[in-house]
């Protein structure tokens, strides 16, 4: 949080290192630093208050006891310190305990959900990477009849809205019998997105061709090129995009709750809808709902400040290329 | 964009490496598992999704062939328009207040600082699902114990059924939407403020122009084509509302925040008439379609005056 600490003190900071031998240099960035810089930051830091707030506000109540809360609304501090909410929705209280404490009595089959995103993510993630891997090196280092055409065919099916697929993918896999199984949450997802393709298709044309082509005169397939030299060459594009799509996949709700009806299948975001449902409308166990929504989104903030900077960083590429 | 295809063809192939030229076999072969996905659940489902479309099915019963019903009935269905204006109306709000806040953030972060830490946190409510999103800004904007509301009464103001008042449900619903989206929104954007050649700042500066003058005659133009892109995908996204909506009001009250997506999921699911569900979604379809290529020629997202 260094940066947040003096705006004064920082602006010299950055002007000392960025010119030290230049001292005509030196004076405008510090004239900017006066008002306006003052108020920029102001905004700056106002911003990354909307952005933080909520999160805290969700710890503070999980860690209070639901009954105080509704004296202590405004307490900045969690009131009459408890882990009920936690235990409430891990079911360690008894369901008389729940009730009395405000809860439903209802609670989450955490460990369950937990595995079963897990596994949806996971098994999305791995597959989807992969397929839109070779399909990316297909498009990028490989020449034959019909590329143009099929990729345009990739390039249309990015805008199709994905709810106009839903009902009939819905469709598809009940058909097949999938119906309130992983796989069937999976299976759309496994076979590729055409976002990954293209993004990964750009820094796969990226890899120098001359390294490639010495591959190949020493004999290696076009198999081995992709496998020992385009993929090891290309992880941290790959692994920005199974980031991504990890997020993607694990905070899916609408295709996860038409898919799932019962626990086999249930993933953490339609587990929290279902548990919050239940969760009695006049005087909700709100200290046990937000224990929920912060266990549902640990995992990912786990995931993320792993690999903050390099999602970050590469954000850009993402969006744009 | 689809035109750098050719950059991956080879300029100078050495003779052993000519014969392999044609890689067909091969390219279909790890071309087919995407392939497949392409083909099974997105071309036909958009051929079965609008076949659908023409009949009437309750999932029980064969589907019946009835013309273009559904669509007549749709026509004269008031919490259709109903919905298809809230969803408007709802994504004009989000969109709206997003790229404001998202062009400020990016442009503060472009000025102020180059920390990731920074860009980390200002990244961290698009990590969470909407789900989550919804439940907290429920519970802050809950009109008894809410902190929005206790702070609304604290600087004298009076408090707000932010999610229970028709006036306020598609407001709120869009404020958390914004909460969410911001962040990611701000990165891309940044993103393209990084592609402005520095330089163009420097001459400004040189010339005397001050930060607001740079931002609207260097910034803003050259920032347009990104601009634009980011907004066709964000519209995109923003009509297919639905996780919100569904967990905090459910399309209420009575019908305020019942918008499109949700009127399809309930047609299908609550009711099952997946044939009128799948009218709904074709006419979802041809507004997205309408509005893509409306913003497309508007913004010129695909010209840029950079050269």
């Amino acid at each position: 949080m260094t940066q947040l600490h003096g705006t004064a003190g920082l602006g010299a900071e950055a002007v000392a290192r960025r010119e030290p031998e230049n001292p005509a240099e030196q004076k405008r960035p510090r004239r900017r630093l006066s008002l306006g810089r003052v108020a920029a930051w102001a905004v700056m830091i106002a911003m990354l208050l909307i952005t933080i707030f909520p999160f805290y506000w969700m710890l503070r109540t999980a860690l209070s006891s639901n009954s105080a809360l509704y004296a202590n609304a405004t307490s900045l501090l969690p009131v009459d310190f408890s882990w009920g909410g936690f235990e409430r929705v891990f079911g360690l209280q008894t369901v008389d305990e729940a009730i009395a404490q405000g809860g439903s009595g209802a609670q989450l089959n955490f460990w369950l959900y937990l595995r079963n995103s897990v596994i949806v993510a996971t098994g999305i993630t791995v597959c989807q990477v992969f397929f839109s891997a070779m399909a990316a090196y297909a498009f990028s280092r490989l020449r034959w009849r019909g590329r143009n055409l099929v990729f345009s065919a990739f390039l249309l099916s990015l805008m199709v809205p994905i709810i106009f697929t839903l009902l009939p993918n819905f469709l598809l896999i009940r058909d097949l019998g999938l119906i309130d199984t992983l796989f069937g949450i999976m299976l759309p997802g496994l076979f590729m997105a055409p976002f990954a393709i293209f993004f990964l298709r750009q820094f796969f044309m990226n890899v120098p061709l001359e390294i490639e082509e010495a591959a190949l005169i020493d004999g290696a397939s076009k198999v081995r090129v992709f496998f020992a030299l385009i993929i090891p060459m290309s992880a941290a594009p790959i692994a920005t995009i199974s980031i991504l799509t990890y997020i993607t996949a694990w905070n899916d709700y609408f295709w996860p709750l038409m898919v799932s009806y019962t626990d086999d299948s249930r993933v953490l975001t339609v587990a929290l809808g279902a548990f919050s449902a239940q969760s009695p409308q006049s005087g909700p166990d709100w200290s046990g709902l937000m224990a929920a929504t912060l266990v549902a989104a640990l995992p990912m903030i786990v995931l993320f400040s792993l690999f903050a900077k390099r999602i970050v960083n590469s954000i850009g590429f993402t969006g744009i290329k | 964009m689809a035109t750098t295809t050719e950059d991956a063809v080879p300029r100078s192939v050495p003779e052993g490496v000519k014969k392999r030229r044609d890689d067909s076999r091969l390219a279909w072969l790890f071309i087919l598992p995407a392939l497949i996905g392409l083909l099974l659940f997105y071309f036909w489902p958009l051929v079965r999704g609008i076949a659908l479309s023409f009949t009437s099915w309750d999932l029980l019963s064969p589907a019946q062939f009835i013309g273009a019903e559904n669509y007549v009935r749709m026509v004269q269905d008031p919490v259709f328009w109903n919905a298809v204006r809230v969803t408007l109306y709802y994504v004009v709000l989000n969109i709206g207040i997003q790229t404001v806040v998202a062009l400020v953030i990016a442009v503060l972060m472009q000025r102020l600082t180059r920390s990731a830490m920074l860009r980390s946190l200002i990244l961290a409510p698009y990590l969470v699902s909407n789900v989550v999103a919804a439940l907290v800004f429920f519970w802050i904007l809950d009109f008894q114990l809410g902190i929005g509301n206790q702070l609304l009464e604290w600087i004298g103001l009076s408090r707000i059924g932010f999610f229970t008042t028709e006036a306020w449900a598609i407001p709120t619903i869009a404020g958390v939407n914004v909460w969410r989206h911001m962040g990611y929104t701000a990165l891309l954007i940044f993103a393209g403020l990084q592609a402005i050649p520095s330089n163009l700042y420097e001459a400004g500066r040189v010339d005397g122009a001050s930060e607001v003058r740079m931002f609207r005659s260097i910034t803003v133009p050259l920032l347009r084509p990104i601009l634009g892109l980011v907004l066709i995908i964000s519209v995109i996204g923003s009509f297919q509302v639905f996780d919100t909506v569904s967990v905090t009001t459910g399309g209420g009250p009575v019908n305020a925040s019942r918008v499109l997506q949700l009127y399809i999921y309930e047609n299908a699911f609550a009711e099952f008439n997946f044939g009128y569900a799948a009218a709904l979604s074709v006419a979802m379809l041809a507004i997205l379609i309408v509005v893509t290529f409306a913003q497309y020629r508007v913004t010129r997202a695909g010209q840029t005056d950079l050269n």
